[in-house]
């Protein structure tokens, strides 16, 4: 630990020690994470299961630096993110981070290009660089007829893909799905997650919270959560066969 | 982001919400249309009664019977009871002093007007021959009333072009004989038509001899005595010698008031100016209200966008972006306001002026500026509440929101 050198390539992508959040809501408390210590790797495709309530969205959200811990600290890529401004962290999130939501969270005034290119507008992109990488994004996600069409006049699957497509348009590092599949049937939730599973190829790691045991079983490495704690970390070849 | 994107992403949330907006810049466009046209009104009338006026010439004095208490001028000037008459005595004294060039005594009185079988209501005005010069008026055809003591009544009579219209057409009417009263007259002149001045238009007058007029409303007194100085510089001077003059003349206490047009202007300016000030304040309160109405409706706004601030955020936008981003869509929808009121304003205010072509009824530049600077004052304060609100929403509650 003397060398800071050594330090950087000992660490993990994402490093949690000790990471404590508790709700306070009146006189109880919610400890919806308790001491949680993670490292995960670059590139790597992890799935968090476990019973409703046990913390998987905080969890989630403390990666995605939605929301600070109330003890504990989170390096990512190195960097002690728990320390940053609110608008350092929106930084991190805008360059390093995708999110995907189950419930999609388009903007239902936007078309589909518009909702896609949201971060690059955020970030200050020039319009002409934007459009280019809309269009790029819009075929590598098969929306091409879609473009034009508005939230409301897309399907479900539709919907997903181009909140996928708005996640990665920044080619975040880390890839953050809170039950991506939730809302969608059972064959539109395949096409979703093979998308995903094809960025992680490329190379972006991706966390995926999910109820589904057939999704999570997917993953290279399986973390079930139970009362705000990691009950359980297996590796894919790890496996009881 | 850049500001032409925040732009955008303002107006398209703004344009989003049809009705909303459509009814936010009714309600700001009001305010801003009320007070260009109740200060395109108010204005109009003070420079209308400002030129009246002034077509009584720049080196005038009016002297009234009855002494104003402060002294100074109001409108209660021309209202005061009458303790003792002004006589056509004191208006030749007047004529004799050194700074005074000219002097119009001058008597009204309502009556009726006949001649050739025709009969109408008149308004009879006694006067002499400098009323002419005084008042700037011009003769179409004949002579006006001839130089003569003021005591005299000569059974003359000068008629206004309306009058002279109504009772002989086409006909002329010079040397022609009318009855005015009880009293016959000689025409000797009629008036050139659209002369201006008190508020009257000479198109309606009947003008003769001061001493007639007296005898015809059996009075001695006199409504009041217009006076011309021989230089614009001299009226302070001349003032001081009439008071003089008329203080001696009546046993030292001076009952009578004389004022300058100056004062008469000045105030009457004064009083407008004020007036339109106080229109253009109320209706600056509309815009107050329209601007809490920008609030209210931003801060539904914000309720209503919860999610989508709190995917903002998620996808890395700074407070400044969301700040920006709100604060522009206030002031859009208070510019759109704000235009739209200028132009229903100034739309007011060509109706008025229709409606009245005398009245110049245009907007002063100051209540135009002040109006849509308010405008936009109050929308883009009012903005910033809802802005901030925005901005300060915790990103994981934002995205829980539905
Ligand atoms: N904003 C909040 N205020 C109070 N308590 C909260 C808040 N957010 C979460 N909690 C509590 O923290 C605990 C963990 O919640 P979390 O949303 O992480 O669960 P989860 O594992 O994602 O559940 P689910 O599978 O139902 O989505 C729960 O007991 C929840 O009630
Ligand atoms: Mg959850």
């Amino acid at each position: 630990m003397q060398h800071s050198r050594d330090v950087r390539t000992a660490m993990a992508q994402i490093e949690l020690d000790g990471i404590n959040r508790i709700f306070r809501l009146g006189d109880s408390e919610v400890h919806a994470l308790r001491d949680v210590s993670l490292r995960i790797e670059a590139g790597d495709y992890v799935s968090v299961m476990g019973p409703s309530g046990s913390g998987k969205s905080t969890l989630l959200n403390l990666l995605g630096l939605l929301d600070r811990p109330d003890g504990g600290n989170y390096h990512l890529e190195g960097r002690d993110v728990t320390t940053l401004s609110a608008d350092e962290q929106a930084a991190v999130r805008s360059a390093r981070i995708g999110f995907v939501f189950q419930s999609f969270h388009l903007v239902p005034r936007l078309t589909a290009a518009e909702n896609i290119g949201l971060p690059l507008m955020l970030a200050g992109l020039a319009a002409t660089e934007r459009s280019a990488r809309i269009a790029q994004a819009l075929r590598a996600f098969g929306l091409e007829g879609r473009a034009h069409h508005r939230p409301e006049e897309l399907s479900g699957g539709q919907r997903q893909r181009v909140a996928i497509a708005r996640a990665t348009i920044m080619r975040p590092a880390v890839l953050l799905a809170d039950e991506p599949t939730g809302n969608l049937d059972r064959s539109t939730g395949h096409e979703v997650t093979a998308l995903l599973e094809a960025l992680n190829t490329a190379g972006t790691t991706l966390i995926v919270v999910t109820h589904d045991p057939a999704m999570g079983e997917r993953a290279h490495r399986w973390l079930r959560m139970e009362d705000g704690a990691i009950a359980q970390d297996l590796r894919r070849h790890e496996l009881p066969a | 982001m850049s500001p032409t994107d925040t732009l955008r992403f303002a107006t398209r949330a703004a344009t989003a919400y049809p009705l909303r907006t459509a009814l936010m810049t009714l309600a700001m466009s009001i305010g801003v249309a009320a007070v260009v046209v109740l200060t395109a009104l108010g204005d109009g009338a003070r420079r209308y009664v400002v030129g009246e006026f002034a077509a009584l010439g720049a080196q005038l004095l009016i002297v009234l019977p009855g002494r104003t208490e402060t002294g100074g001028v109001n409108p209660g000037s021309f209202v005061t009871s009458t303790p003792r008459e002004l006589t056509n005595a004191d208006a030749a004294a007047l004529l004799r002093l050194p700074l005074v060039q000219r002097v119009a005594p001058i008597t009204v009185g309502n009556t009726e007007v006949a001649a050739a079988g025709r009969l109408r209501e008149v308004m009879v005005v006694g006067t002499s021959t400098d009323f002419l010069e005084l008042r700037g008026m011009r003769m179409a055809h004949g002579s006006f009333l001839p130089r003569e003591d003021f005591e005299r009544a000569s059974a003359l009579a000068v008629l206004g072009d309306a009058i002279r219209a109504e009772l002989f057409g086409h006909e002329p009417a010079v040397g022609r004989m009318i009855r005015v009263g009880d009293t016959r007259l000689r025409v000797i002149g009629t008036l050139a038509p659209g002369g201006q001045g008190l508020g009257m238009t000479t198109d309606e007058l009947v003008l003769v001899p001061v001493a007639t007029a007296q005898a015809m409303f059996n009075t001695n007194g006199l409504f009041r005595i217009l006076v011309e100085t021989t230089r614009r510089d001299a009226l302070p001077a001349a003032q001081r010698q009439l008071e003089e003059l008329l203080r001696a003349r009546r046993d030292g206490e001076l009952d009578v008031t004389v004022i300058t047009q100056d004062a008469v202007l000045g105030t009457f300016d004064r009083i407008l100016g004020a007036l339109t000030l106080g229109v253009a304040g109320i209706a600056a309160i509309s815009l107050a209200v329209a601007g809490i109405l920008v609030m209210n409706v931003m801060l539904v706004a914000v309720t209503q966008r919860t999610a989508e601030i709190g995917l903002l955020k998620a996808l890395g936008a700074s407070t400044a972006s969301i700040r920006a981003a709100f604060l522009t869509e206030a002031a859009l929808l208070s510019v759109a306001g704000a235009l739209t009121g200028f132009a229903l304003g100034h739309l007011g205010a060509w109706g008025v002026r229709l409606t009245w072509p005398m009245l110049p009824a245009w907007p002063p530049d100051w209540a135009v500026i002040a109006a849509l600077g308010t405008a936009l004052g109050t929308g883009i304060a009012f903005g910033v509440l809802p802005a901030r609100r925005a901005a300060a929403l915790d990103p994981v509650q934002a995205l829980a929101r539905r």
